[in-house]
């Protein structure tokens, strides 16, 4: 056990999915489009273009941050964050610095650890870079498709401690957003990106003085392995009596290891200031109330009433509440195989054990399917007297065995019994007879 | 063609709703006197000859089919900062010098489909960043009554242009006094509306929180008629509240018996010029005789806007100019004059950490405090007037190596931005040659009663008349 205690938190930024950008009326779907082509004055900052928001945007961010148990700002407004990237066309991102729409929620671990949420606010994405050579030169080209398009930054406090809960939370995060819809939250579309920051403390109570973002995760794993790698770097650092610098670090996927990419000498200065072009977004309590009404049914929420209704197991309503459509359709055939005498818990391990994909398989087959596995056919009497004196005196071993008191061995006989007879028949039926002839 | 001389927009709608005149008549009017009188006056960076022709047949055409709309076929100039698609937009910088606006501003979308006729783009201090016109990075705009003297700015070409018959009409900005000091300096009237009342989309930004985009005509009753059209809630633009907009010339002629003035005593300052006093204090001796209430009001954190303003305008500036890096626009950061790159370091500053809270936060508390001081004069009085400057134009160069004295001339006009209310200047007189205007301030979106207060005065008055000899 290292005398280090892993300090991390969080950040994460999620693509909302609205049909249109966060500040203008170009369609929001960019992936695998033709570069520039979802374009107008305002995503492309042009002089004299001005931004005006999404209300939808705006409406989602909220019920991310009432489905993460924040309060909301009745009172917020959108500040300009200023710096120089050649992605950035404005020269400033439009985001929210002193007043986000939501803030000090939390997310529940399964250990029951508590992490949580600084703040959740509303942004505007960035162009794309394309490092291509063209005619032998190297040039850089910017996409501007992605300009504009509604984030939503999710910020913790440095409640993590371990790499498994950071990537607990992650995968509840995830979850969360989907059920909301507002977000497909696709790892390999870049529509979630994740940005933990590390360090060690001999004490965990204190912040240590310095800070390492990775950035550029493509994947849940990897976040994990790039804590674990962190985590085993740092500590050789501090253990020859040096401080790791502070600075940001990228995942190299190939050599699974952090590489410094950035050292911050010092913060970096945005000079953020309120967005003179948009006024202050006003959001009145009936508001909030009608969106937290119209919140849907969540999965920890799920979990427990799928538990109690159905009487399956926490385990088990875990994985089936893992995707909404999953858990509507566990829900569905349910309701399903009650009129047909079939117990929840044989659905959920078909669907489980099956693997069962729900998008191809229609609720009503599944149940058939259910139904001829465990329908039973009636046997001739004749019929089983002769199989089972075949049986046993073919398997004199396991009438001994059983005989000496090793009764489990019955169920082999069972089996035999009903290879020979190459029907689907009541196993406890020809169980019952076995011992009769046994005893 | 001397019919066309002291020409009104309010005229031209009837010759041309007569068919006396045509459209592209009075176009080519104001195309040749753009080529006698441009050259020394500077006015225009870009005349649209070929564009303000085919404009004008097609607002003849419409006239032809009975339309009658205020703007329908007459010729107006823009200030160098409206975007207007396929016509090059400079903002008076070498930094845009080769930059083809891209598509067209929302006040330019309203004039095209009332029909009015873009003669061009007129100068301007760069980025809209001066009093004087002079410095513009294309040279700077006369003063048509002397032109050794300065027409004012930022909106420099615009109110030249109207007071020497090369456009009809013209659009400006105002971020601090833009187009009150200038059409004072030129004697034209010249409105900044209340913020948001015109729509901001598609004018280079100076100061977003302070812009508003306004009009330059001979007559009062003529800005009534520009702002008609102009006027009005935008969609591209989420600064502007869907606040009714009412009929601007109804009520002009219903006179100022009962009016209640107010006087801010804040406003008699050291370095007002007397002969500017006497002639304002002139005209409210006329307003009492009219039936007027002159009363004397405080405005006590007056001496404080001049700061706020040079703190949160440069403030917005500095980010407003980021975007201009010479990766997309040609020209690099290089090519920005003294006085923008003067800007962007005292915004960058007063953003900076560790000073935003010094400089930046305060000067928003203040300009709460400033906001305050209207609302609290509102509830007494109707209307204020001052002066729109304290000083006559001044020579050309007599200021440029002296920024903070530049600044100064903006003090009675700054207040007004950094409140949002609007103000209409109009002309009150000539001394030595020289126009001078009156300030007319009014509470939020009152812009019909100020046009109504204007509009007693030039009617007893019509120094608008007296055309500069040319």
């Amino acid at each position: 056990m290292s005398k280090y205690t892993p300090i991390i938190g969080l950040e994460v930024h999620v693509e909302l999915k609205t049909k249109s950008k966060m500040f203008c009326g170009c369609s929001a779907e960019y992936f695998g489009k033709e570069p520039n082509t979802h374009t107008c004055p305002v995503c492309l900052g042009l002089p004299g273009a001005l931004p005006v928001p999404n209300r939808q945007a705006i409406d989602w961010c909220i019920m991310i941050a009432l489905a993460l148990k924040c309060e909301i700002n009745t009172f917020s407004k959108f500040d300009r964050k200023n710096y120089f990237y050649p992605d950035l066309p404005k020269g400033y991102q439009i985001s929210q610095y002193d007043l986000p729409f939501g803030k000090n929620g939390e997310i529940r671990l399964k250990n029951g650890k508590k992490i949580g949420i600084t703040r959740v606010h509303m942004e505007e994405d960035t162009g794309k870079l394309m490092h291509q050579e063209i005619e032998g030169n190297k040039t850089t080209l910017i996409d501007f498709n992605r300009s504009s398009l509604p984030l939503v930054e999710i910020v913790t406090e440095p409640d993590f401690h371990t790499s498994e809960d950071v990537v607990e939370y992650l995968q509840r995060l995830q979850r969360i957003v989907r059920y909301l819809e507002v977000s497909n939250a696709d790892m390999d579309k870049g529509d979630m990106r994740l940005e933990p920051n590390i360090s060690l403390s001999l004490d965990p109570e204190i912040l240590p003085n310095y800070k390492v973002e990775v950035k550029n995760i493509n994947s849940f794993r990897f976040v994990g392995k790039s804590i674990e790698f962190e985590i085993k770097r740092q500590e050789k650092i501090l253990e020859s009596n040096k401080t790791p610098a502070q600075e940001t670090r990228g995942w190299n996927e190939e050599r699974n290891e952090t590489v410094s990419q950035r050292i911050k000498e010092e913060a970096n200065d945005y000079r953020y200031f309120p967005e003179p072009d948009i006024p202050p977004i006003i959001t009145l309590e009936s508001k909030i109330i009608s969106l937290k009404e119209g919140l849907p049914e969540l999965q920890e929420e799920k979990i427990s009433r799928f538990m109690k209704l159905f009487g399956i197991s926490e385990y088990d309503a875990d994985i089936l509440t893992r995707e909404k459509g999953l858990a509507n359709y566990f829900e569905e055939a349910a309701a399903l195989g009650f009129k047909k005498d079939i117990k929840a818990k044989q659905i959920a391990n078909e669907i489980i054990n099956n693997k069962i994909d729900y998008s191809s398989t229609p609720v009503k087959n599944l149940i058939d399917e259910i139904l001829v596995k465990s329908k039973v056919e009636e046997i001739d009497e004749a019929e089983l007297e002769k199989t089972i004196d075949k049986v046993l005196s073919e398997n004199q071993k396991a009438v001994d065995d059983y005989k000496s008191g090793k009764e489990s061995v019955i169920m082999f006989l069972v089996g035999q019994c009903m290879r020979l007879i190459g029907r689907k028949v009541d196993a406890n039926f020809i169980k019952a007879r076995l011992v009769n002839r046994l005893t | 063609m001397s019919s066309m001389v002291n020409l009104t927009i309010k005229d031209a709608r009837e010759k041309l709703d007569r068919k006396e005149i045509s459209s592209v008549e009075l176009t080519k009017v104001f195309l040749e006197n753009i080529k006698k009188h441009n050259e020394s006056l500077n006015a225009f960076l870009a005349v649209t000859e070929d564009e303000a022709l085919r404009n004008a047949a097609s607002a003849d055409e419409r006239i032809a089919n009975g339309e009658s709309t205020p703007m329908l076929g007459i010729p107006v100039a823009l200030k160098d900062l409206f975007q207007t698609k396929g016509i090059r937009t400079t903002a008076g910088s070498k930094v845009l010098e080769n930059y083809i606006a891209q598509y067209d501003g929302t006040v330019v979308k309203k004039l095209k489909a009332a029909g009015a006729v873009l003669l061009g783009k007129t100068n301007l201090d760069a980025w809209a960043h001066g009093s004087s016109g002079e410095n513009s990075d294309f040279g700077p705009t006369k003063n048509p009554y002397n032109t050794d003297f300065v027409p004012g700015g930022s909106s420099s070409g615009s109110p030249v242009a109207v007071a020497s018959e090369m456009a009809l009409a013209a659009s400006g900005t105002d971020t601090g006094g833009s187009i009150r000091l200038p059409a004072s300096f030129c004697n034209v009237v010249g409105l900044k509306p209340t913020y948001g009342r015109v729509s901001r989309y598609g004018v280079i930004a100076m100061a977003s929180s302070l812009d508003s985009i306004g009009h330059f005509t001979k007559t009062v009753e003529d800005n009534a008629m520009y702002l008609q059209i102009t006027a009005g809630h935008d969609k591209m633009d989420a600064t502007t509240p869907h606040v009714e907009v009412p009929n601007y010339t109804k009520n002009i002629n219903t006179g100022v018996k009962g009016l209640r003035i107010g006087v801010p005593k804040e406003y008699v300052i050291e370095g007002l010029d007397p002969k500017v006093k006497d002639m304002i204090e002139e005209t409210l001796k006329w307003y009492e005789d009219e039936g007027a209430e002159i009363i004397n009001i405080s405005l006590p954190h007056t001496s404080y806007a001049i700061e706020v303003y040079y703190i949160i305008q440069t403030a917005e500036v500095s980010s407003n100019l980021a975007r201009y890096t010479g990766i997309r626009y040609g020209k690099d950061r290089s090519y920005f004059s003294d006085e923008a790159k003067r800007r962007i370091m005292l915004g960058t500053y007063v953003l900076s950490a560790g000073y935003y809270d010094a400089f930046y936060k305060k000067a928003m508390q203040v300009r709460t405090l400033l906001k305050n001081d209207f609302e609290e004069a509102f509830k007494k009085i109707d209307v204020m007037i001052t002066p729109a400057s304290p000083t006559l134009p001044w020579k050309l160069g007599a200021k440029t190596d002296d920024p903070l004295a530049m600044y100064l001339s903006d003090i009675f006009t700054v207040h007004a931005n950094l409140v949002g209310v609007p103000g209409l200047s109009v002309p009150v007189g000539i001394i030595d040659g020289l126009p001078v205007g009156m300030q007319i301030l009014g509470p939020h979106f009152s812009e019909a009663k100020l046009f109504q207060v204007g509009y007693a005065y030039e009617k007893a008055h019509p120094i608008w008349k007296e055309r500069p000899a040319l």
